[in-house]
């Protein structure tokens, strides 16, 4: 009798779950992407990038046209995809927003401070992500190439990688929690998985992006950003150097992978 | 002022695809904001397409259309180096004008 | 010795590192413990981290920085591979003794309806978050439990059905709320929040939540 009653119970089981429940194939936004990447409005962001960076600016009137992204002053064909990287002048591994802070501040004579203590999307620091969205797009289709092997890339791919498994805050999540296994989800958003070179590059190669449901173009500082908010740390500070530790971590692993930047997002 | 328009233009055998992305917040007017108060309307409503001197498409915008709308669409006609021409106009009469020659 | 002869065996001493750091640590942890000088290393290595964790961050609204600061719990989980069973046991019992089992001794009397609303709701505890009070459960975040909800994670197991394939024994009962109330006394490192112990929901919250998994009018048991 008992043993019937388990299989009815089973049975019903199936019969509610099967057709509701989604399976990850179908609550995959890999389509929506496709349809949206034809006129992905980031390109309005590398636009306003573009002429910024030809336009003289800030207390000393320069452009950004002699700014080094790692491949000689005013190289901007490819320079993305091969950053973050060591930068002998500063000393200091960079990705591309603190470098082009680096540039905004020695060439225009924009303080950092302005930026560090802006908003996103906002000022001085809404500037800087259209000159990011100008930057990635010349790196779109290129593979990632990230060289670590200067020590201070090794120490910071070590710090990254300690950082992406460093459970802290009101929820003790740390960046594992949620990108450290495949196929998982949050309610339908799909999670890569960071801890392979394959999920990586997920997410290391769709950033920065242009997020429909906000239409907001977000740069990899803001992704992380929000990435922490959500994980209930106190508040990253902008271009500081967990940011850079695990944007080399994530790069690093994305070697040989594809750019699609700019990214599109629902 | 606004911001420009991204217009592409190509022409294959006979047929030209044009393909716009315009700046606009697009306010639906049916929105608040932070403090309650309703956010005013702000968005196209008309959209003129030109190839050379000639109307190809005129398109009534609403609210209802995304921020930074993408508008595509294809005409009988166009060749390389001839000028596609594409203006909207807004709600508060606000416009903005941009060309590109058909590639 | 020529070149030639050197090369395989170099190779032969990198395998055997990386297959020493499979047994030990699962293929993506660094060799940390493997000898005491590198043991040293990813000490040093670690404390430096716990100190960049502070300085590149700054205390915004209700996120304080002391939530840059680990427990010994979310200490011993900031590695791919968990700690050996001896650390887990302990760790566990510390974490049992945390939790607050239900004043009155009843742990029935929450609506099923506000439990919905909690296992709905994944706001709370950001620093754009007003107030900690009132958050949210974030259970569908992981979990799928009605099963007419599709938006449902899978980070955690489905908890569709949750009582009519458990019962609702005095064991099962027990153990629910005290998984809701601090998950890490069952599995010191599972990927659930303490709920009771971290202050994100009170002990009325944690009742509704129990009523919309045990309750057989709550749509998790339909």
């Amino acid at each position: 009798m008992k043993r019937k009653l388990m299989a009815a119970a089973i049975g019903v089981t199936a019969a509610f779950a099967a057709p509701l429940a989604f399976t990850s194939e179908e609550l995959n936004f890999d389509a929506y992407r496709q349809m949206l990447a034809d006129g992905n409005p980031a390109e309005l962001f590398e636009m306003e990038g573009e002429e910024l960076w030809v336009t003289a600016r800030g207390p000393k009137n320069a452009t950004l046209e002699q700014c080094d992204l790692g491949l000689g002053p005013g190289v901007v064909e490819g320079a993305a995809a091969q950053l973050p990287r060591y930068f002998a002048d500063t000393g200091k591994v960079q990705d591309l927003e603190s470098r082009l802070m680096h540039c905004m501040e020695t060439l225009q004579g924009i303080p950092s401070g302005e930026i560090i203590g802006g908003k996103f999307r906002q000022g001085e620091r809404g500037k800087l992500a259209s000159l990011v969205a100008y930057v990635v797009t010349h790196s779109k289709g290129k593979p990632i190439a990230v060289d670590v092997s200067h020590p201070k890339m090794q120490d910071m791919y070590a710090m990254g990688e300690k950082v992406f498994f460093y459970r802290t805050g009101a929820m003790d999540f740390s960046c594992a929690s949620c990108h450290g296994e495949d196929g998982k989800r949050i309610r339908a958003t799909h999670l890569p998985n960071i801890t392979t070179n394959k999920g990586a590059a997920e997410g290391w190669t769709s950033w920065p992006a242009y997020r429909v449901s906000n239409s907001q173009f977000w740069t990899f500082q803001h992704r992380l950003w929000d990435c922490f908010r959500q994980q209930r740390t106190a508040e990253p500070v902008f271009a500081s150097d967990v940011t850079i530790a695990l944007s080399v971590f994530l790069a690093a692993k994305s070697n040989g992978y594809e750019a699609q930047w700019p990214g599109v997002k629902r | 002022m606004a911001s420009p328009m991204r217009i592409r233009a190509a022409s294959k055998d006979g047929v030209t695809e044009v393909r716009v992305l315009m700046s606009h917040p697009m306010e639906t007017g049916q929105r608040k904001n932070a403090a309650g108060e309703v956010i005013p309307a702000h968005f196209i409503t008309e959209l003129t397409a030109k190839h050379n001197d000639k109307v190809v498409l005129s398109a009534e915008f609403g609210p209802s259309v995304s921020t930074n709308p993408y508008l595509a669409f294809k005409f009988n006609g166009g060749a390389k180096g001839d000028k596609m021409v594409v203006t909207w106009v807004d709600n508060k009469g606000e416009s903005r004008t941009d060309e590109v020659q058909i590639s | 010795m020529s070149k030639k002869a050197i090369a395989p065996l170099a190779l032969t001493v990198v395998l055997a590192a990386l297959l020493a750091g499979c047994v030990k640590h699962g293929h993506y942890a660094p060799g940390a413990s493997a000898t005491p000088a590198a043991g040293a290393a990813d000490q040093a290595l670690e404390a430096r981290v716990e100190e960049m964790m502070l300085t590149s961050f700054k205390a915004t609204g209700i996120a304080s920085l002391d939530r840059q600061v680990r427990d010994e719990v979310q200490k011993a989980c900031s590695s791919p591979v968990q700690p050996d069973a001896e650390t887990m046991r302990r760790l566990e019992e510390g974490q049992m003794a945390t939790i607050q089992w239900p004043s009155n001794g009843d742990f029935t009397g929450g609506d099923w309806k506000e439990g919905a609303r909690i296992a709905i709701s994944g706001r709370g505890l950001t620093w754009t978050d007003a107030s900690p009070d009132n958050n949210g459960g974030g259970c569908y975040n992981c979990h799928a439990m009605d099963p007419g909800e599709v938006s449902a994670g899978t980070i955690g197991p489905s908890l569709v059905g949750y009582a009519r394939l458990r019962g609702n024994s005095e064991e099962i009962v027990r153990y629910t709320w005290g998984k809701l109330w601090n998950a890490k006394a069952y599995n010191a490192c599972s990927n659930m929040p303490r709920n009771g112990y971290g202050k994100i929901l009170t002990e009325t919250q944690i009742r509704h939540l129990m009523a919309y998994l045990f309750d057989p009018a709550s749509p998790v048991n339909k």
